[in-house]
């Protein structure tokens, strides 16, 4: 406490008083300065309902440093006057001998504290002669709390083991808390808010039903990564522009050689009723490592497998993990992101399975609202880009890429004639980025990333 | 995804019904386009080059259409203008005819043994007595560009030429020569050149530079001439100026020299079929007669239409829907595909015709009859498969760390798979060339040369980005490297693989050695794994420049080197433009599985 014998003066005057005071009359029958009893204010207040105290403001004129100068000395004009020595002036015929200072005349009026004798015409040109300004000054009017006493009890801060002990805590007054301020943070670490929503995507794969794949091979060949999945030597996405591929080690070299061979078929000559595409597939072309581009080359491994194993029985992958492209960069794209993709394998889905699988899946994410639009990707057919309506931007937005896998890619594999194979896909970012509210990118991902964002991001439940 | 812009009030007299923009962009939607964008050449001239170059440019309206990558029919406003009246039902699909010369002598184009080595295929056609209006030449012009960038692969496997059929005479001779024998006006230039002098003045063509490389470096170029010497274009570059095409041109010669036949073949009848249509006997085209080196000829415009049989029970299964034969085979006849019930239980006769090359199996046939159905009116159905999910134990395992990492006060960073060669060598004084890093052939910058080798650099990276953070700041990551590996695995050996590793950095004003070696510890408590010389883990003195001498110990764990921790080099430390003391532990995880 400031001053434990200021707070007590101004309890015993509030005693004498039935009604209330203001502060600055406490101070001036006090005689100390405003803000010290401003202090003992506070300080009361702290301790529980002994007074009650009102904020009120007032506004007065003050005089300013050149208005006090005048006050002692005269007003400008009337120093003029007075310095012109009666011989030394040419212009002896003066209209005036003697002049009366109004301007000092006003300016004492309001350092008498009679500032209402001048009008606020007169107020206002002292005013814009910087001789007068006006002050809001802050006080309290002053009452007697519910629980008022002169005396002034020393507060407890907080609680001790002592006083458990001795039983003493039964008549000690405890200074209030403070609720309105924060508390003090806890030292812990955090999750990264990507790998957060990576979590909450695996749980709901996980929910219904699908098993992970093991994505955790960067580099592929693009056998597998292309030529598996019917995508012809010749399509852009091959090109130097769009794929990273390696200079060391720059070939894969082994390779199921029969099930090669029918992949080679189908791209150069067609078979399984398709017509292929009729060019000269190269297996120098097909040996090229890369970074793979998507982790459907991980799918293509997996059903490849799922074929070998003898009698086929149905199955439901997922995987997220990185994937890698040499696109452009801007705030949404960098050289590589994670993929979300899931996989149904079984004899007889349809496309109509597939929508009412995506539906599942979108609706745990929050998203009911989906429709589906005719897309082209080389390797599944039918081929759908999902949309969700997105009800802030009050329109339809594309959400994610879907298909049927074609049947020159399944059957070379060996997968039996009557199995369906459906999947769909989408960024691990991009939703990530629309629940946290980032808008580049690279706010998200990497090691530029403000840590503070880390610490400071929510737990992510995506259907809330 | 190729864009096409079109006129729109172009596009809305040629479907004879004006649409609003949503309209318009719900029947796109439909049928499997977009419209991306409604701008005018205004808009995009004042985007571009700002509003003083925009003054005097028009302001027609403009729909900018994604198109699928594969249906070339829809590259220019005659193509989608027939694909969207026939998917309304307003018009049928015209029947696109190969047509013999009226005198009955063909064209011919006679094929070189000189251009095997370079571009050995070539195919030709003519469109006879045809109207161009400016709409009309433009779109064809367009049209030939927008082939070029999609199928023709920016000119390497297919490259077009035009000419005014009126200004040359056959029969016509496609050779190689070496390019200083090569001489002729190439199109809107004023004086001949030789094939060198033009090759060196198109390298500053902003259009044309990019086909260069395409023959640049031959010994001989690609070139055509008609029976009296004239060079009609030296292919995949440019056109003679001599048979331009032009308003007035009434018979026009088209070939296609190409590295991929099937692909010259389709691009051909791209052309012919869409702008036939204004020829004077409409969706016909006059045959030539290709002769190849061996002597044998054929005849071209392919213009092959194909039958396939599928069942309509087929197409339902598929789909997940009920139609009758009959219904399916209307929905097919609305996607250019004339189909019609045999009578033979459910089986319906499917005819391809050339505009669709990207038909080239049932299952394209039946996403058509689903489009047509309309994929939104499709039930949703759940499909009954049943499965047990599995996680992979080595994700599991990650899962379950990251966490307790966390709860131990590590925050986790999230940091690039690719890097810099001076990031895992330099930096961390290595050579590259002692690493097992994988490299990059291709990279666009620096950032892209090789995948990391260890999850070290990027977590100093990130305390670099965050020194004005309170300290200490304590990070850890787990996540894959790629490693070089020639050990082989059954069809998985690329000469690569990934190894999932932990690393933790702690940054103070004091080194923290004791922090991060906690951290081990707790790690290890976790994995179950004892502090013992025989059973379990323990640390031994070990010496690497990324850390400070006698600051350094290697991980043992059942006998197996697992990783690393210590104080960071002060070399390192500044080569990562950090200013403390900082330990760091990284562990492979893979052991613990």
């Amino acid at each position: 406490m400031a001053d434990a014998g200021l707070a007590e003066s101004v309890l015993e005057r509030l005693e004498k008083l039935d009604c209330g005071v203001d502060s600055q009359d406490v101070a001036s029958v006090l005689s100390v300065d405003h803000q010290a009893i401003v202090g003992a204010v506070k300080s009361l207040q702290s301790l529980g309902e002994l007074i009650s105290a009102e904020q009120r403001s007032s506004k007065h004129w003050e005089l300013t440093a050149e208005g006090k100068e005048i006050v002692e000395q005269g007003s400008h004009e009337a120093r003029v006057f007075n310095a012109i020595p009666t011989e030394g002036l040419s212009q002896t015929d003066l209209m005036v001998e003697s002049i009366e200072d109004t301007v000092q005349d006003k300016l004492v009026q309001v350092q008498k504290g009679l500032t209402g004798k001048l009008d606020e015409k007169e107020k206002n040109e002292l005013k814009k002669r910087k001789l007068l300004s006006e002050v809001t000054v802050k006080s309290y009017w002053l009452t007697k709390g519910p629980s008022f006493s002169t005396t002034v009890t020393k507060q407890e801060t907080d609680l001790t083991a002592e006083m458990i002990a001795s039983g003493t805590w039964r008549d000690k007054k405890f200074k209030p808390y403070n609720f309105e301020a924060l508390g003090v943070p806890p030292e812990c670490g955090h999750l990264h808010p990507l790998m957060k929503v990576r979590t909450q995507f695996r749980q709901i794969f996980l929910e219904m039903g699908f098993t992970e794949m093991p994505t955790n091979n960067f580099i592929e060949s693009s056998f597998w990564n292309f030529d598996s999945l019917f995508q012809p030597q010749q399509h852009p996405a091959r090109d130097q522009h769009d794929t990273f591929f390696l200079s060391d080690p720059a070939v894969a070299k082994d390779f199921p050689m029969d099930y090669l061979e029918r992949v080679k078929k189908v791209h150069s000559e067609g078979g399984y009723g398709s017509q292929g595409y009729k060019y000269d597939w190269k297996l120098e072309e097909a040996q090229k490592n890369l970074l793979r581009t998507h982790t459907t080359a991980v799918s293509a491994r997996m059903l490849y497998k799922l074929a070998q194993q003898g009698k086929f029985t149905p199955v439901k992958y997922f995987s997220i993990d990185r994937v890698f492209r040499n696109e452009t960069l801007d705030a949404t794209h960098l050289a590589e992101f994670h993929q979300i993709e899931g996989v149904v394998a079984d004899y007889g889905l349809t496309l109509g399975d597939l929508m009412g699988v995506l539906h599942q899946f979108f609706t745990k994410l929050g998203i009911t609202k989906l429709r589906f639009k005719p897309a082209y990707n080389p390797y599944t057919e039918p081929s759908m880009e999902v949309f969700s309506y997105h009800e802030g931007l009050k329109k339809w937005v594309e959400v994610g890429n879907s298909g049927v896998f074609r049947p020159e890619m399944l059957l070379p594999m060996g997968i039996p004639e009557g199995v369906s194979v459906i999947a769909w896909g989408l960024s691990l970012e991009r939703p990530t980025m629309i629940k946290y509210g980032i808008n580049n990118i690279r706010e998200l991902v990497g090691h530029k990333v403000n840590l503070q964002m880390v610490y400071d991001s929510p737990i992510c439940r995506l259907d809330s | 995804m190729p864009t096409v812009s079109v006129k729109r009030d172009l596009l809305f007299q040629a479907l004879g019904k004006k649409y609003t923009d949503e309209e318009f962009d719900e029947l796109c939607f439909e049928f499997g386009l977009e419209l991306d964008e409604i701008t005018s050449e205004k808009d995009i001239i004042s985007r571009e080059q700002g509003d003083v170059r925009a003054a005097g440019a028009s302001d027609v309206v403009l729909y900018k259409i994604d198109v699928p990558a594969n249906r070339y029919d829809l590259l220019c406003l005659e193509g989608l203008v027939r694909g969207l009246q026939v998917f309304k039902q307003k018009i049928e699909a015209p029947y696109y005819r190969r047509v013999g010369a009226t005198d009955g002598k063909p064209q011919r184009f006679i094929i070189t043994q000189e251009t095997a080595v370079l571009r050995p295929h070539a195919v030709a056609a003519v469109l006879r007595n045809i109207t161009f209006t400016q709409e009309r030449y433009d779109s064809f012009i367009e049209l030939q560009e927008k082939l070029h960038q999609n199928i023709c692969r920016k000119r390497s496997l297919v490259a077009i030429g035009t000419h005014d059929l009126d200004t040359i005479s056959g029969p016509f001779t496609y050779t190689a020569k070496a390019p200083d024998d090569i001489c002729f006006k190439p199109l809107n230039q004023k004086e001949e050149s030789t094939a060198t002098e033009l090759m060196r003045l198109y390298k500053n063509d902003s259009h044309l530079r990019h086909y260069l490389h395409i023959i640049e470096d031959e010994p001989h170029y690609p070139i055509i001439y008609d029976s009296n010497g004239v060079v009609l274009s030296m292919p995949p570059i440019i056109n003679g100026d001599h048979s331009k095409i032009s308003l007035k041109t009434k018979n026009v010669f088209i070939e296609c020299t190409a590295t991929d036949l099937t692909k010259a073949k389709i691009v051909l009848d791209m052309m012919v079929t869409m702008f036939s249509e204004y020829c004077a006997k409409p969706f016909t085209v006059e045959e030539v007669e290709v002769v190849c080196p061996d002597g044998s000829t054929c005849l071209y415009p392919d213009l092959a239409y194909r039958k396939e049989l599928i069942s309509g029970d087929t197409i339902n299964q598929k789909v997940g829907i009920k139609e009758s034969a009959e219904s399916l085979a209307r929905l097919l006849t609305r996607m250019c595909l004339k189909a019609e019930v045999t009578g033979k239980a459910d089986e319906i006769e499917v005819e391809i015709p050339p505009t669709r090359s990207d038909v080239i199996h049932a299952c394209d046939i039946m996403e058509d009859a689903a489009m047509a159905y309309g994929f939104n009116n499709i039930a949703r159905t759940k499909p009954k498969t049943y499965t047990i999910a599995n996680q992979l134990p080595l994700n599991k395992l990650s899962e379950l760390l990251r966490l307790e990492l966390a709860a131990a006060g590590f925050t986790e960073a999230l940091t690039f798979a690719l890097c810099s060669q001076e990031d895992i060598a330099d930096k961390l004084g290595k050579k590259i060339s002692d690493s097992r890093a994988v490299h990059i052939s291709n990279p666009k910058t620096a950032e892209f040369q090789v995948a990391r080798t260890t999850l070290l650099p990027g977590l100093l990276k990130t305390l670099a980005a965050n020194r004005k953070l309170p300290l200490p700041l304590k990070l850890f990551e787990i996540s894959d490297v790629v490693l070089k590996d020639d050990t082989t695995g059954m069809c998985m050996y690329v000469g690569a693989r990934n190894n999932r590793r932990l690393c933790a950095v702690f940054y103070n004003k004091i080194p923290g050695f004791e922090v991060i070696h906690g951290l081990l510890d707790r790690v290890m408590q976790l994995l179950d794994v004892k502090p013992s010389r025989d059973q379990g883990y323990y640390i031994q003195a070990a010496s690497d420049s990324i850390f400070f001498p006698g600051r350094c110990a290697e991980i043992i764990s059942h006998g197996k080197s697992v990783g690393c921790l210590g104080v960071l080099h002060p070399d390192v430390i500044n080569r990562f433009e950090l200013t403390m003391p900082c330990s760091a532990l990284d562990l492979d995880i893979e052991p613990f599985l």
